[in-house]
């Protein structure tokens, strides 16, 4: 069973802050995390492994520095790692990161043949969940989403059973390998790093793969050329012209507060209280 | 969009379409269903192709992929209802569960046939995963999550704009030589449209070739979810949520005192769902759930933008937060300055005593 698990190096969203002149990421000091998502899918593949054996290989895009993230990947239990770098990339949108990567993978297909390919369900930065879809479609792959167990591999007949979400249930589905999967999370936990696979990790001698290694033989395909879309602006959210009519009162009671935001509210809106009582004990 | 962590600088390409993709005419919307009930984001974005498809001139259509029978004509006439000019219908047995394969194959065909110029598609887990795999086979650009849709009469292009960076900033994004123009757009962003009986429409029946043995996914079993006791903050009639102003998780009961009073769901931002307080579910903003409730009422919350996009189109937002100069009074309808910890429980007796008055008055 050899597994390939797509992840991506991303800012920590939740410590990202705009200058407030200039509109701008403020990225200084931000640190770089392994995408969230994508560790539910790890999580999965080296358990996949645990019970069926194999190994399993993490591919990721990105600047240098993405190469942190591959390693603590290493850390996790992966075999090994592969980090596809090249200026060449920049300003990929999702269907010429897809691109890139699924030559990638064709390349890694060469050395060993894959069973399964995962990926994180989004990432956090980009929220796209288009560059699963996009994999599986270019290596024409049976495509998993948003799955939440794995219920089987039989490896004898080279099928997988998976329960995945759909809007209103779970469907169980059971298709062919290779396939690929997103994994949604709260699925599984992710292990703690062992002692040994630290020290691994840090000693392992990471594949960087140039355009060339990466197999990109068209590259109008990559890059902003390869980009169908194209950012036309960005811009801060326009604060709404008008501002709240802030309630006070003679007396700022709390009391007197409520009731006088009430009787506002119900003049203006006199068909709330219906909604409400609809709804009310 | 950008996969890449910077936002490209904004590029200004004035592009004379090739006359082949000159060809592809009209607004197109998927009509997502499942177990016979059409997704309502459909039709949300029914009321929004219906703006696109006039500003351009140009038909709506809606698509309906399903099982030979009254349901799917059934949804081709809603559709109509809901302001499509007509509908493409794809009826075979093989449609009967979403599976990736057929659906991808079914939506490209008919993409492929009669040439939309834009394809919009409501976010779902259905949605997202058909969408990807639609826009890749036909290499063509695809935007998530966008929180409005215009066009850009300069060269008949969509402008797709959602937020970017957890919401930090707002991008338009825009797909200048490739048809069709593809979109998604996550449940409760826009409007329901009016529906309208009287309103007519044709509907064109296109044939998917495939048969049931050339597809290896198949789907064993559905499981429909337990709703009982689940939140359902995107269909509320009213949501009271509470914020880090709330100091602590026992003070959050005065959240649900309230909501009690109101029939309301409950709802928190991220901070207080990453804390325990409250379960994932009811985490309104960008990374949690759309509303837009006829009331919303925000204690303790400041009203940052990952919060504020999730619930900036409720009809009226009651704000409660003691710093004066929080961001949540600049788009709220009504603010009250003041600790929420004395101010929820005065409008839950408030609330309580008006509902009880207006009761007896019949």
């Amino acid at each position: 069973m050899h597994i390939v698990v797509c992840i991506k190096q991303v800012p920590d969203s939740a410590q990202i802050r705009v200058h407030p002149v200039t509109n701008t990421i403020m990225r200084q000091g931000v640190p770089a995390i392994v995408n969230p998502y994508d560790l539910y899918s790890l999580e999965e593949a080296l358990r996949i492994k645990d019970q069926y054996g194999g190994r399993v290989t993490v591919l990721s895009m990105g600047p240098p520095q993405a190469e942190a993230a591959l390693r603590k990947a290493i850390s996790f239990g992966a075999d090994d790692a592969i980090l596809v770098t090249d200026r060449a990339f920049a300003g990929s949108d999702t269907l010429a990161t897809s691109y890139a990567l699924a030559s990638a993978i064709s390349q890694i297909e060469k050395d060993i043949p894959i069973d399964m390919i995962f990926a994180g369900k989004q990432t956090i930065d980009g929220d796209t969940a288009q560059v699963g879809p996009g994999i599986a479609k270019r290596l024409d792959m049976q495509l998993l989403t948003y799955v939440s167990k794995v219920r089987e591999v039989d490896l004898a007949n080279r099928t997988i059973t998976v329960e995945r979400r759909a809007e209103g249930g779970v469907q169980v589905l059971r298709t062919s390998l290779p396939c690929l999967v997103t994994v949604l999370e709260g699925t599984n936990e992710m292990r703690f790093a062992t002692m040994s696979n630290m020290f691994r990790a840090a000693r392992y001698p990471l594949k960087t793969w140039d355009k060339e290694k990466a197999g990109i033989e068209d590259l109008t395909k990559i890059g902003l050329k390869g980009s169908p879309t194209i950012v036309s602006k960005v811009f801060a959210p326009t604060p709404k012209s008008v501002k709240a009519e802030i309630i006070d009162t003679e007396s700022n009671q709390p009391r007197d507060l409520a009731v006088t935001l009430l009787a506002k509210l119900f003049t203006k809106k006199p068909n709330l209280v219906r909604d409400i009582a609809k709804n009310a004990p | 969009m950008s996969e890449d962590n910077e936002p490209r600088k904004p590029a200004r390409r004035k592009v004379e379409l090739d006359p082949k993709l000159a060809a592809y005419k009209g607004v197109w919307v998927f009509v997502e269903h499942e177990r016979g009930q059409v997704h309502p984001v459909s039709w949300e974005l029914m009321g929004e192709g219906r703006k696109l498809a006039d500003k351009l001139g140009v038909e709506l259509a809606g698509i309906v992929m399903g099982t030979p029978g009254p349901e799917s004509r059934q949804f081709c006439s809603e559709a109509i209802h809901y302001g499509a000019d007509l509908c493409y219908l794809m009826e075979e047995d093989l449609l009967k569960d979403y599976r990736n394969e057929p659906y991808t194959k079914g939506l490209t065909d008919l993409v492929n046939s009669y040439q939309p110029e834009i394809l919009l598609i409501g976010a779902t887990t259905l949605g997202r995963d058909l969408a990807g795999s639609v826009a890749t086979t036909l290499k063509t650009g695809l935007t998530a999550d966008c929180t409005e849709l215009a066009i850009d009469m300069e060269n008949r292009s969509l402008a797709a704009t959602r937020p970017t960076f957890g919401g930090s900033l707002l991008c338009t994004i825009v797909t200048l030589n490739y048809r069709p123009q593809m979109a998604t757009v996550r449940p409760r962003v826009m409007a329901m449209p009016e529906k309208d009986g009287n309103r007519t429409g044709r509907i064109i029946v296109h044939p998917l070739d495939m048969v049931e043995e050339s597809i290896i996914t198949k789907v064993l079993e559905y499981i429909p979810d337990n709703l009982q006791g689940k939140p359902q903050l995107a269909f509320a009639d009213i949501i009271v949520s509470g914020g880090r102003g709330m100091k602590k998780p026992e003070n959050f009961q005065l959240i649900w005192d309230l909501a009690k009073v109101l029939g309301a769901e409950v709802g928190a931002t991220r901070p207080i769902v990453q804390a325990g307080w409250v379960e994932a579910d009811r985490q309104v903003g960008q990374s949690g759930k759309t509303v837009r409730p006829k009331l919303y009422i925000a204690a303790g919350i400041s009203g940052a933008i990952q919060h504020r996009v999730g619930m900036e189109d409720s009809d009226v937002i009651i704000a409660i937060n003691s710093d004066p100069s929080a961001p949540i009074f600049d788009f709220a309808t009504y603010g009250i300055v003041g600790n929420a910890m004395v101010i929820v429980p005065a409008l839950t007796e408030a609330f309580r005593q008006h509902l009880s008055t207006a009761r007896m008055a019949g």
